[in-house]
């Protein structure tokens, strides 16, 4: 039972210090909840190195039992040694190479991941534009006046077309976001009074 | 002329303790008379003086057209007088304050005042509607399809002999309510798992998130009498990079190719490239996350998506708590309220209480 409530209790006298530390400008309260955040850093860095050592971990694993795609795991231990020893050895500023692979392997590579979006949204867009019902067809309707709103095309066809665009952004397109956005603040506010008042436990594991 | 006679006072001058700060700050505002606009004042200048000095010192230069400074170099406890000094071509011109001011730290912010008003309004709410159940008051919630679709999604992964995957975005920490809520959606899709004896794969971008996804997980699976069955590597870190944990995702879905796949939690730019790989790969997809932007992305890409606050709902959905239950319950009056306020706000505005209007709006 201990190891539920301890948890329940820390998270009780830390949620409820984080609201009362936000209504106070006092030194005193900005101190505590900068050296909480310190904490939190730490624990981090802690939780940090668990992770890379649980990679590492189920890597080698793979590759000892010669599993599915373990030629995969090969790279992944490869590339973690190869930066660390970078790193810990020539350190990690411009010029040295842990810089160096981080530029000319890393960047490129998130790059091309980034890149690719541009594809997914041109798929994305073809799925969700596909006039197969009234509503689809409205969306469809609204997707056509706002791409041409933003291109001079539009403005030549009619100086309405980017008014209307606007509009739609503005007003319907803008009210049905703020919803969202009360119902998704309503619930973060709830939620985090659950935890804060131990009615949500789930994330400590089942009950 | 001369600038004295035209500016014989500047209108308002006052000095004070600046509030809801946190100390070391004096606020000296003064309003300039309408006719030195027009005169060439070339600026004003404040200087100060502690209790017992005899000397004034510079503290600033103003130009004419503001009327408000901040002393922030002022020491909390200690008396300061200050004057102001203009300038013109024919000569300066000077008032001083005639009483002391000392500054003093502040234990509570009046500008968040409306939002203490919320939280305690949210409170308020969660305690009524809690007491409302206990009295007896039955209550339903509306069906959401994201998530009557979590058992649906675990049984066809099963029957398909294929994993599902479960992934919080790279967007979040363990501090935001929607990892949490992520977390607890988790707990029920491991509880699902566990029982149809189904693989569980979790990657994340953060080591804390880990942490606590194994215990949800290891914990669902003991609860569901499976323990042996829970496998520790299924939960991982990948990195803290976005892309390159998109990257790695990306990978893993397109390897192991899950049946079902969970993209809750708090998404980015990633969104999308996670979405659109699992639906190339024809995977039964739920998704759900507090970014409008990325929502319309799951939309399009997703089987079904959870929208505002039904993320936040799933742990009292899924599990049937009557008090979290209740907290949802409460979300809705909260929702009244605020549309309520919308009314009035808009209704004050219109017959011109803009001020208290303003208020409203901050609470």
């Amino acid at each position: 039972m201990l190891s539920k409530k301890i948890p329940i209790a820390v998270c009780f006298l830390f949620g409820l210090f984080g609201l009362v530390q936000y209504f106070s400008p006092h030194p005193a309260a900005v101190s505590a909840y900068s050296t909480v955040l310190d904490w939190v850093q730490i624990i981090f860095a802690f939780t940090l190195l668990v992770g890379v050592v649980s990679l590492l971990q189920i890597q080698l694993k793979h590759v000892s039992r010669k599993e599915k795609y373990w030629g995969y795991s090969i790279v992944t231990i490869v590339g973690i040694l190869v930066m660390a020893v970078f790193g810990f050895a020539g350190g990690t500023e411009r010029g040295t190479a842990f810089m160096w692979v981080f530029d000319n392997m890393q960047v490129p590579m998130q790059s091309t991941v980034f890149a690719m979006l541009a594809f997914f949204v041109a798929t994305a867009a073809y799925r969700g534009f596909r006039l197969r019902n009234v509503e689809a067809g409205i969306l469809l309707a609204a997707a056509i006046i706002i791409m041409l709103g933003r291109i001079p095309i539009g403005e030549m066809i009619s100086a309405r077309i980017p008014e209307t665009a606007e509009w739609i952004l503005n007003v319907p397109s803008m009210s049905a976001k703020r919803a969202v956005l009360i119902g998704i603040g309503l619930g973060s506010i709830t939620t985090a009074l659950r935890v804060i008042l131990g009615i949500e436990r789930s994330y400590l594991g089942r009950n | 002329m001369a600038n004295v006679a035209l500016c014989s006072d500047p209108l308002s001058f006052s000095v004070y303790d600046t509030p809801s700060d946190g100390g070391g700050s004096v606020t000296i505002s003064w309003q300039a008379p309408v006719e030195s606009k027009s005169i060439p004042i070339g600026s004003f200048v404040i200087f100060r003086k502690m209790n017992e000095e005899v000397s004034w010192s510079y503290l600033a230069s103003v130009k004419a057209e503001n009327g408000l400074l901040e002393d922030r170099t002022a020491v909390d406890g200690v008396n300061y007088t200050y004057k102001i000094v203009s300038y013109a071509s024919d000569g300066a011109s000077e008032w001083v304050c005639p009483y002391q001011v000392a500054s003093k730290a502040q234990w509570f912010d009046s500008d968040r005042l409306p939002v203490l008003v919320g939280v305690l309004v949210c409170l308020l709410a969660l305690a009524g509607v809690a007491l409302l159940h206990k009295k007896g008051k039955p209550f339903d919630i509306r069906p959401i399809r994201g998530l009557e679709a979590v058992d649906e999604a675990v049984g066809r992964a099963t029957e398909m002999g294929k994993p599902v995957l479960f992934t919080p975005g790279w967007g979040g920490d363990i501090q935001r309510p929607t990892t949490i809520a992520a977390l607890n959606i988790l707990g029920h899709v491991a509880s699902k798992t566990a029982s149809y004896r189904c693989d569980l794969i979790f990657p994340t971008h953060d080591p804390v998130i880990m942490a606590a996804a194994e215990e949800v997980i290891h914990e669902a699976y003991i609860e569901a009498g499976e323990a042996d069955r829970y496998k520790a590597e299924n939960v991982f870190y990948t990195t803290s990079s976005q892309l390159g944990y998109a990257a790695a995702v990306d990978g893993v879905i397109t390897r192991y190719k899950p049946a079902a796949i969970f993209l809750l939690g708090t998404f980015e730019g990633e969104a999308l490239i996670l979405a659109e790989t699992g639906n190339s790969i024809g995977a039964m997809q739920v998704a759900g996350t507090d970014s409008t932007i990325q929502l319309s992305f799951f939309m399009v890409a997703c089987d079904y998506t959870l929208i505002g606050e039904e993320l936040f709902a799933a742990s009292g959905y899924l599990t049937g708590d009557a008090k979290i239950l209740s907290s949802v319950r409460a979300q809705d009056f909260m929702k009244i309220l605020i549309v309520v306020v919308l009314l009035a706000g808009a209704i004050l505005v219109t017959f011109g209480m803009v001020d208290f209007a303003g208020w409203i709006g901050k609470s």
